[in-house]
């Protein structure tokens, strides 16, 4: 049941410390881009009916770089990571997913640190956030705190923030050797992945996440270890088999996911060897 | 709830977490921005929030206020676009024509075709397999 | 020469299009209007036990089947769907009541609660007991002829269902007038809405139907609307006001028809040197709960299912069966595309066993002028199977590509088509079409019932009969289609509307030029005021047709195209990339270039969405994908550039030299895309072609 627009309470905030305060009062759901949120009030699954905006909330959209750390502020849209030459040099990978996200119209609305709140397993930003052991920055009216992402979800749309807090920004540190990026989507642009990995290569340490193969996004720990214990490409992507659990859904079936996660994963190894 | 609409300053009176597109066609009765699938997926809604497409249906009425709306009627009737759209017959059943028109203006002069297509890339028409727009839009790009 | 037939004119919707000024259903508003919402049924098959309303019904209308002031069918081929449940359920989304309020938020949080005594249901089409429709085509003697081929290939083809996806979902607008409605819609047939609203209201209440601006219809316009109107209409009378209804895009694709799903199975015997002596077909279609076209669909299916090829034995049959999912109806290719899928894809696997080049198949066996058809068509100088072929083969280098390709990731397919033009067989006269033209103070207007959803209705009738009638483009008007106004032209379907209308229109317009003795529209009026000359189609008197058997012209003339598609493959993902389509089609003449190029475009976009990524998801006879996100259409960066030929053989019985065009380019994709695959060593023979089916393929 579509959900009725004229009862929901929204508030408005233009600074973080007024969008903490307003989350400190009573429990809301924030909104950025809103790009995901039509969608859940369409279908009736939203059961908040009270929101705190922050798109204007113009201090979280800042890209830069703090040290040998890059933070990206959650409000920094596909198109500003498109458009950063701080992404470009340092997470290029990052840009390419953006590109990949919806069309221009979504690209302009959709941020990072709503990809991160939404929680979806399809998120394309996730896989490259868990790669590089990214910083989730969350605050409250009672201070901040930063949680290493492999940390952040506790399962299937479900994370560690909490009800007070809000998603600030995002750090990301240093990314040493070759960044791999691959969307395996319904169609060209407009798609939702069907498999998504990210991976770094840094002579024999090698990282790699996969998105919509499981709950969450996963990092491939089992992979990883293989490779990292000196065994061979097909043991890793053996190994890989155990990371993933993907399920059959409208959109694609675990079958071909399992294939092209190990085809994937593969390729990869192979291009960085 | 005050923003400028097609260049005036305009309030609305809707709930603030009503879609923009609802907004527009109902409060404003400007219909030229359609609704095709209600979740961002076809572009047909598409107008500019300051100088950038986005969905009409996946914005809150709240996250325009002070900001600049632009919608197909603030385009007039002789803009390039519109005349190219015509003369190359980029519009079928038109339904798409207003998104598609909105969405082309944030591409620079002289596109190459790959621009246009990414720029496109959040539209979807089902009739004319693209091509036409294409030409379309690289004639009104052109001039 | 002509001046206006064969200029690419401004269209006369252009700018009210590129305006966002033109008006379609949703953007119609009516003072004292009400909303209407349709609830539907949450199982595939039982009986409603019992209705319970949970909201507090002040301010609704409500209305179920006992409101019903005439009969509780939709009169079309049978009467056998109703417009509201009685009883009993026969599949996911059928209409049980329906609600109107001024507030949409009260509409649609309204809660119904319907319970069932549900019953076991069938989806499967080859599982199915009840035939809806049965066809046999028979032509020479199969089985013994069979028995003398070198080789015999067997194999089956299977395609799914297909949305339309109109950007613009159906709407209606049903608005008390005198004693009965007056009806705007989104829709193609006008006067299939007559139909059936007399019969749902009764014969004699006025009724009147009005075509507003429709936003692409491909056929899912064309009989679903008269259920959607009848359904405001009865809200509009027992409320006495009007009632709006315009689906959202998951009711629209959850509820509305969808093209039929096939089973195709061919058992061809052909001499080592490559000719065809037998080809044995069945085809099985899904009609789903009612009959709806579905007889119709598989009469086109069948009459084209084996391709445009030469052979004297051949055997048809043709099963539509009920199944317990929405009724599939008519979508762009009624049919054809299905078979067309079947015979182009087997003809691949028929070179493939003779170790043959299919390009040297085609050319062997392709219908040339003096050759008949399954149905013993004889094929006249109209026939451009080998013009297609060969220009598309020349045009691409498709052999020396074929053998560049091989052993890499890239591939090129071709497929030879044919589409036939207008209602089968006798159709068009029982039709017996009339189209008018009126010459009034602002010059002459066309005033037919065909409706323009895209394709350029408008814009090519008027240059027909400004070039028939000697007088400029820009001064013929085209009527909005108004049932009360406008002459009963026939439904927009079938590839018609230019070569049946717009022959009608010619004559009109010739007549119109007599009486007119030489004095232009404006002098003639001013002298002697208005008139109007209504004509009838007279279909070409050679047109020699036996439904009971099957045999004879089945259409007056056809189409013929062929395409060769280059696509990569990536070994990894089983994604396909397509990279260029060449489309040669042979369609007698076109009237305005830029229209048909536009109409082979999208029909080809289209057919390369049916065979790549298309895919309707049926979970308990519902669709489970029904949104735009997950039920995957081509975007700009899905579609390859295309190369349209459009080669010139004009057709006596059409306008000008017209025939029939806008089927035609949905047939071709399909098939070439599979074929380019199987070119790739993947042994597929279905679509649509997902990754995840080409990946099952290449692990078989």
């Amino acid at each position: 049941m579509r959900t009725a627009i004229s009862t929901l309470a929204v508030r408005g905030a233009t600074t973080v410390r007024q969008a903490l305060e307003i989350l400190h009062d009573e429990e809301r759901t924030p909104i950025a881009g809103a790009t995901d949120l039509f969608v859940a009030l369409n279908f009736g699954t939203l059961t908040m009916r009270r929101f705190v905006d922050i798109w204007n909330v113009d201090e979280l959209r800042r890209i830069a770089v703090d040290g040998d750390t890059l933070v990206i502020g959650a409000l920094a849209t596909y198109t500003d990571l498109i458009r950063s030459p701080m992404i470009a040099a340092r997470l290029p990978m990052l840009a390419e997913a953006s590109r990949l996200v919806g069309g221009p119209q979504i690209q302009n609305r959709g941020t990072i640190g709503g990809n991160i709140a939404n929680a979806s397993p399809a998120g394309d930003s996730l896989p490259i956030l868990s790669a590089v052991d990214a910083v989730v920055v969350l605050r409250s009216v009672t201070g901040e705190r930063r949680v290493a992402f492999r940390d952040f979800y506790t399962g299937y749309r479900e994370s560690v923030r909490r009800r007070d807090e809000l998603i600030v920004a995002v750090e990301i540190p240093p990314v040493p050797g070759r960044q791999w990026f691959r969307k395996v989507g319904t169609r060209a642009a407009q798609a939702i992945s069907k498999v998504v990995i990210a991976g770094v290569r840094d002579g024999q340490s090698l990282r790699l996440a996969l998105g919509s193969v499981a709950p969450t996004v996963v990092r491939a720990r089992r992979a990883e270890a293989a490779l990292a214990e000196g065994r061979s490409i097909d043991e890793a992507v053996d190994a890989l088999r155990a990371d993933i659990t993907p399920i059959d859904d409208v959109r694609s079936t675990a079958d071909y996911r399992h294939l092209v996660s190990a085809n994937l994963v593969r390729r990869f190894l192979t291009e960085t060897r | 709830m005050r923003f400028t609409l097609n260049g005036e300053t305009r309030d609305a009176s809707s709930p603030p977490m009503s879609r923009l597109l609802d907004v527009l066609r109902e409060e404003f009765g400007l219909t030229g921005t359609k609704e095709g699938c209600g979740e961002g997926e076809c572009g047909a809604c598409t107008v500019l929030v300051d100088g950038a497409p986005v969905c009409s249906c996946l914005v809150p009425l709240v996250q325009v206020e002070a900001a600049s709306v632009q919608t197909i009627e603030g385009l007039g009737d002789d803009h390039p676009l519109q005349h190219e759209f015509m003369n190359e017959v980029g519009a079928q059943c038109g339904i798409c024509t207003p998104g598609m028109i909105m969405a082309a203006l944030s591409l620079d002069e002289h596109p190459t075709l790959d621009d246009i297509k990414v720029a496109l890339a959040g539209n979807l028409c089902r009739c004319t397999g693209y091509a036409a727009i294409y030409r379309a839009i690289m004639k009104a790009k052109s001039q | 020469m002509t001046r206006w037939v064969g200029a690419s004119v401004p269209r006369k919707d252009g700018i009210g299009k590129a305006t966002g000024q033109a008006r379609y259903a949703d953007d119609l508003v009516f003072p004292g209007m009400l909303h209407g919402r349709t609830v539907r049924s949450t199982v595939p098959r039982g009986r409603v036990r019992s209705i319970r309303l949970d909201f507090d019904a002040s301010g609704f209308t409500i209305v179920d089947f006992r409101d019903v002031p005439g009969r509780n069918v939709c009169d079309l081929i049978e009467q056998d769907q109703p417009f509201l449940v009685e009883r009993d359920v026969r599949h996911m989304a059928e209409p049980i009541l329906l609600l109107a309020h001024e507030d949409r938020e009260r509409l649609l949080s309204a809660n119904v609660a319907i319970e069932y005594d549900a019953a076991d249901a069938v989806f499967d089409p080859l599982r199915s007991e009840g035939v809806l429709k049965a066809i046999d085509i028979v032509k020479g003697d199969v089985d013994a002829a069979m028995g003398n081929a070198d080789v015999i290939v067997e194999g089956t083809y299977r395609t799914g269902h297909q949305e339309h996806v109109y950007i613009e979902p159906n709407g209606v607008i049903a608005v008390p007038e005198g004693d009965g409605v007056v009806v705007y819609g989104s829709l193609q047939c006008p006067f299939y809405v007559i139909k059936a609203l007399k019969s749902l209201l009764g014969a004699n209440r006025h009724i009147r139907v009005v075509q507003t601006e429709t936003g692409g219809g491909f056929g899912g316009k064309e009989e679903y609307p008269s259920m959607i109107a009848g359904h405001a209409a009865l809200l509009a009378l027992k409320s006495g006001r009007p009632v709006k209804i315009v689906y959202d895009r998951v009711e629209d694709m959850v509820a509305t028809t969808k093209r039929h799903p096939s089973i195709v199975r061919h058992r061809t015997g052909v001499t080592r040197d490559g000719r065809l002596v037998a080809m044995d077909v069945e085809v099985v279609l899904d009609g789903g709960a009612y009959v709806t076209l579905s007889p119709v669909v598989l009469s086109r299916g069948c009459i084209h299912a084996a391709g445009p090829y030469r052979c004297d034995n051949t055997r048809i049959r043709g099963r539509a069966m009920f199944t317990n999912t929405p009724p599939n109806g008519a979508f762009r290719g009624f049919g054809a595309p299905q078979t067309e899928f079947a015979v182009e894809v087997h003809m691949e696997r028929i070179a493939e066993a003779l170790g043959m080049d299919p390009v040297t198949l085609r050319e062997i066996n392709a219908l040339v002028p003096g050759d008949t058809t399954a149905t013993g068509q004889v094929m006249h100088d109209d026939c451009s199977a080998r013009l297609v072929l060969d220009e598309a083969v020349r045009r691409t280098d498709f052999r020396a590509k074929r053998t560049a390709y091989r052993g890499t990731n890239r591939a090129v397919g071709l497929s030879l088509f044919y589409h036939g033009a207008g209602f089968t067989g006798s159709g068009e006269r029982t039709l017996n079409s009339k189209a008018r033209l009126d010459l009034t103070e602002r010059g002459v207007r066309i005033a037919v019932g065909s409706t323009e959803i895209g394709q350029g209705t408008r814009t090519m009738h008027a240059q027909i009969v400004a070039e028939a009638l000697g007088v400029p483009y820009e001064t013929i008007e085209v009527a909005q289609p108004d049932t009360s106004v406008v002459a009963d032209s026939g439904p927009t379907v079938a590839s018609r509307t230019c070569m049946v209308v717009g022959k009608i229109l010619e004559e009109c317009a010739a007549e119109m030029k007599a009486r007119l003795g030489g004095l232009s529209p404006s002098e003639y009026f001013a002298k002697h005021g208005g008139f109007s000359v209504l004509k009838t189609y007279e279909p070409p008197d050679w047109i020699q047709w036996d439904d009971h058997t099957y045999r004879g012209d089945a259409y007056a003339t056809f189409a013929w195209g062929c395409d060769v598609v280059e696509l990569e493959m990536d070994r990894d993902t089983f994604e396909v990339r397509p990279i260029a389509l060449t489309a040669v089609h042979e369609f007698g003449r076109p009237i305005h270039p830029a229209l048909a190029r536009g109409q082979i475009e999208g029909g080809t976009a289209q057919g390369m969405g049916y065979a790549l990524l298309e895919h309707v998801v049926m979970r308990n006879g519902e669709m489970a994908n029904a949104q735009l996100t997950n039920y995957i259409i081509p975007t700009s960066l899905d579609t390859p550039e295309f190369d349209i030929v459009m080669l010139e053989n004009p057709y006596p019985g059409g306008p000008f030299g017209a025939k029939g065009l806008g089927e035609l380019p949905m047939d071709g994709p399909g098939p070439a895309v599979v074929n380019a695959l199987r070119a790739l060593a993947l042994d597929v023979r279905e679509i649509p072609a997902t990754p995840e089916h080409l990946a099952e393929c290449a692990l078989r």
